[in-house]
């Protein structure tokens, strides 16, 4: 037919066909340009650079990684002027971790050996030159000394594992005490109110606050055995500081590393970033409850929104008189897709938090109310209410999603079920169902994508800063549907718009977005294996 | 459970009424599909529905299972009586009456599970849960369809990996697993190659002893193979209905003379 010489390029069609594939090719640029910056930025926060010396001109020195070069904003074109930008870390020196440099200040540059890059608990990271090392025994090794590097990551990892010691006792003993506290005071307020015998109370108070005491002390004592370790080091302006052994995180020597031990930091960052706690306003450590917080957010959405979706698509589809206001019913499901995110999160405030929440603490936690200090259990965010509100913002596309799915189910094996003699419910029970769990499922994975992405409602209905108790933990009744939590998505709003370093947290920003879209990628791999094996058993005959 | 006992044996063609439709008439909306059919069909016999396609053939069939209640905006006149209890008394379950009324259908459906599953279905949704009564129905139906020796190494494997032929198959031992008392076959081997379409027309011989079997075909030699009796339906009428000798041999109609001699259909 092509070879016809009548038939013009239009009527072939040709120029659609181009028009199309340049549609999908400017889709697939945009697509790796975004996923190319995220994950070169996301990486390069983990990577240890090598760190410069840099002298300027008016006698000042600055020791820290050159992050980036620009012509500075307003320079003339003609003559740019450039600016580097390094950081120099150690705020409780430099003021900011991040400084802007003009170029022609730079005398001269050099990578010494000895530099040494020291992540800290406390104010940031530092890039200083190491005088002597003063270890947990009272032994004095000198930074120019063979033993000197061995003997600090033995220090280094004995600190991590006394702050560590120190954490748990924190978290989960006290933290056990403190809400057994928390209880019993609500007991002695209730005693006292309703002049009750409030001594055996007050005892156990005491008992509880010796308990406090004893486990307060210890972790002191164990924070004291720690600091007796310490670091003397030089910083760029050659005055000396004394770091507490039990303040580094990290010390490494960026300008003599290998590229393996490179690799090794940088993959033990990554491990930090995933497991560990934010430190720092968030723009140190890691991400894990972000990370816990915002999987056990979208898994309870996906339990809440799929029942509800199913059957809201069942009646709709299986059992409604067809007719206007069923269309109208649809009409407004689909309008219900397009509404604006955050109008769900005004809604799930003033909805499930003041009123279903409001309700509940009033029903059940009437004493808490009275005796705390009216400090509501679940009339104020949390996750139960994040999940509901996305549950809510996402029921479109699951009902939408499973109405396709039941449509398309074969007439034929309809008819054959009710041939049978199987009632209607029995046949959308026992056949529609099964066969139509594949279309629901990628109903649910968009729901899933949609709503682990989601930033806007949650802000208002549960999500916070800084959450370091886990919405699921050891302490009865384990899954803490009340708490609020953290999320990926509100983590990077909060990194990059509201942290007090922009500079110090921008970095962060990209590891967080990173992370976000691994995540989500996975959820939705994992979801899409579970419809593919559901495909392959419900596969439809041929014909 | 008492659905389950296999009925008593009797002499083959008791009641010569056993289904008994009475000046049956329906629309479909405004559309007049069928207009006074008024035929007996014998027990334990074969009456094949034949006719071109559009002469209401099938939508007498699916109402004698009242397969046409799925559809939207119909109506019927007259009636249609099975073992003299009319189907449209307010007190018969449609269920009950297609429990008694199994129907095959002219694309094979099984359904998405196990061969296993596909035959106890009918069983299942009734609540059957003893196993050794379920396998013991599913042999007996998968034998009775003459497909027990081609499966039985892989009963749980998907039905959906048998070919067109035992797929029909399937169906009919689906549609006789609980023991209906009439088989309704809508085209049973319209999507079938001949050696298959061989296989069901044996079957259907073998399944008159027990089944009331009626069967829409388009094909005429399977009316005459398959058929004691044949009844010719054009433009929703009822044109001729006797034994399928006579139809075929000497039609009393000339309309049905032209069609089964093929001037026209």
């Amino acid at each position: 037919m092509s070879s016809t010489p009548t038939t013009s390029t239009t009527a072939r069609g040709e120029p659609w066909v181009w028009l199309t594939s340049l549609g999908l090719i400017v889709g697939l640029v945009m697509v790796a340009g975004l996923l190319s910056l995220v994950v070169s930025e996301g990486l390069r926060v983990f990577w240890p650079e090598t760190v410069a010396v840099t002298e300027l001109k008016e006698g000042r020195a600055i020791i820290g990684p050159m992050v980036q070069r620009r012509i500075r904003p307003g320079s003339p074109a003609s003559a740019p002027v450039y600016e580097r930008q390094y950081q120099v870390g150690m705020r409780e020196v430099n003021g900011q971790a991040y400084q802007w440099f003009d170029e022609s200040r730079v005398v001269k540059e050099s990578f010494p050996a000895e530099v040494m890059g020291l992540e800290r608990m406390e104010n940031g990271p530092a890039f200083v030159r190491p005088v002597r090392l003063t270890n947990s025994a009272g032994k004095v090794y000198q930074a120019t000394e063979a033993a000197f590097a061995t003997e600090l990551q033995n220090e280094v990892s004995r600190a991590a594992g006394i702050r560590e010691k120190i954490a748990s006792l924190t978290k989960n003993e006290i933290g056990d005490l403190n809400s057994q506290m928390e209880k019993s005071r609500i007991d002695l307020r209730r005693a006292e109110d309703q002049h009750l015998p409030v001594e055996p109370i007050k005892a156990r108070l005491e008992q509880l606050n010796q308990a406090y005491a004893g486990l307060h002390d210890q972790a002191e004592n164990l924070q004291k055995q720690a600091g007796l370790a310490k670091l003397e080091v030089l910083d760029a302006a050659k005055n000396a500081h004394v770091i507490p052994l039990f303040q580094i995180v990290r010390a490494w020597s960026p300008n003599q590393l290998s590229f393996g031990e490179r690799l090794g930091i940088f993959f033990s960052r990554i491990g930090e970033f995933i497991t560990a706690e934010p430190r720092e306003a968030n723009t140190e450590g890691g991400v894990m409850p972000a990370i816990f917080g915002t999987l056990a957010m979208t898994v309870f959405m996906s339990l809440l929104v799929t029942p509800f979706g199913v059957i809201a698509a069942v009646y709709l589809r299986e059992y409604a008189q067809q007719g206007f206001l069923l269309r109208f019913v649809r009409i407004c499901v689909n309008n219900l897709a397009g509404v604006p995110s955050i109008v769900f999160g005004v809604f799930g405030l003033g909805f499930f938090v003041y009123v279903l929440g409001g309700t509940i603490d009033q029903l059940f936690f009437a004493d808490q109310l009275k005796y705390n200090n009216h400090s509501p259990v679940f009339g104020t965010g949390g996750l139960v209410w994040c999940s509901l509100t996305l549950a809510l913002m996402t029921l479109p596309v699951v009902i939408v999603a499973t109405e396709e799915a039941l449509g398309s189910v074969p007439r034929g094996m309809r008819e054959a079920s009710l041939a049978t003699g199987a009632s209607k419910w029995q046949t959308i029970r026992y056949v529609i169902l099964p066969a139509a769990a594949p279309g629901i499922l990628t109903g649910v994975i968009l729901a899933m994508a949609r709503g682990a992405g989601e930033v806007a409602p949650l802000m208002l209905v549960g999500v916070v800063k800084l959450a370091p108790t886990l919405p699921i933990d050891a302490t009865a009744p384990f899954l803490h549907l009340d708490r609020k939590f953290m999320h990926l998505g509100f983590h990077e709003y909060d990194l990059g718009f509201q942290s007090p370093d922009s500079d110090a947290a921008r970095p962060m920003v990209f590891a967080t977005t990173l992370l976000l879209i691994i995540l989500v990628v996975c959820l939705n791999i994992g979801a899409i294996y579970i419809r593919n094996r559901l495909r392959a058993r419900y596969k439809s005959a041929s014909f | 459970m008492t659905r389950l006992k296999v009925r008593p044996s009797t002499e083959r063609g008791g009641r010569k009424d056993y289904i008994s439709i009475k000046n049956f008439g329906f629309w479909y909306g405004s559309k007049k599909a069928l207009e006074s059919i008024s035929l007996d069909i014998p027990e334990r016999q074969v009456v094949a529905f034949i006719g071109p396609s559009g002469c209401g053939k099938s939508t007498l069939l699916r109402n004698l299972n009242r397969m046409n209640d799925l559809v939207d905006n119909i109506r019927h006149e007259g009636d249609i009586q099975i073992d003299s209890r009319s189907i449209y008394d307010p007190g018969l379950e449609v269920i009950s009456l297609r429990r008694r009324v199994g129907m095959v259908f002219q694309k094979s459906n099984p359904f998405p599970k196990s061969i296993f599953e596909n035959v106890v279905y009918a069983l299942r949704v009734v609540g059957v849960r003893d196993r050794a009564l379920l396998e013991e129905v599913c042999e007996t139906s998968l034998r009775k369809a003459a497909l027990w020796d081609e499966v039985k190494d892989r009963l749980h494997d998907s039905a959906l990996g048998l070919s067109g032929g035992q797929m029909q198959r399937l169906c009919i031992a689906r549609a006789i697993a609980n023991r209906p008392e009439i088989l309704l076959m809508d085209e049973p081997c319209s999507a079938l190659d001949p050696i298959a379409t061989g296989k069901i027309e044996e079957l259907i011989h073998e399944l008159k002893e027990q089944f009331t079997i009626v069967i829409v075909t388009h094909s005429m030699q399977q009316a005459a193979r398959v058929s004691d009796r044949t009844a010719f339906f054009y433009l929703g009428k009822q044109v001729e209905y006797d034994t399928t000798e006579k139809i075929f041999m000497n039609p009393s109609q000339p309309q049905t003379e032209a069609y089964i001699s093929g001037r026209f259909g």
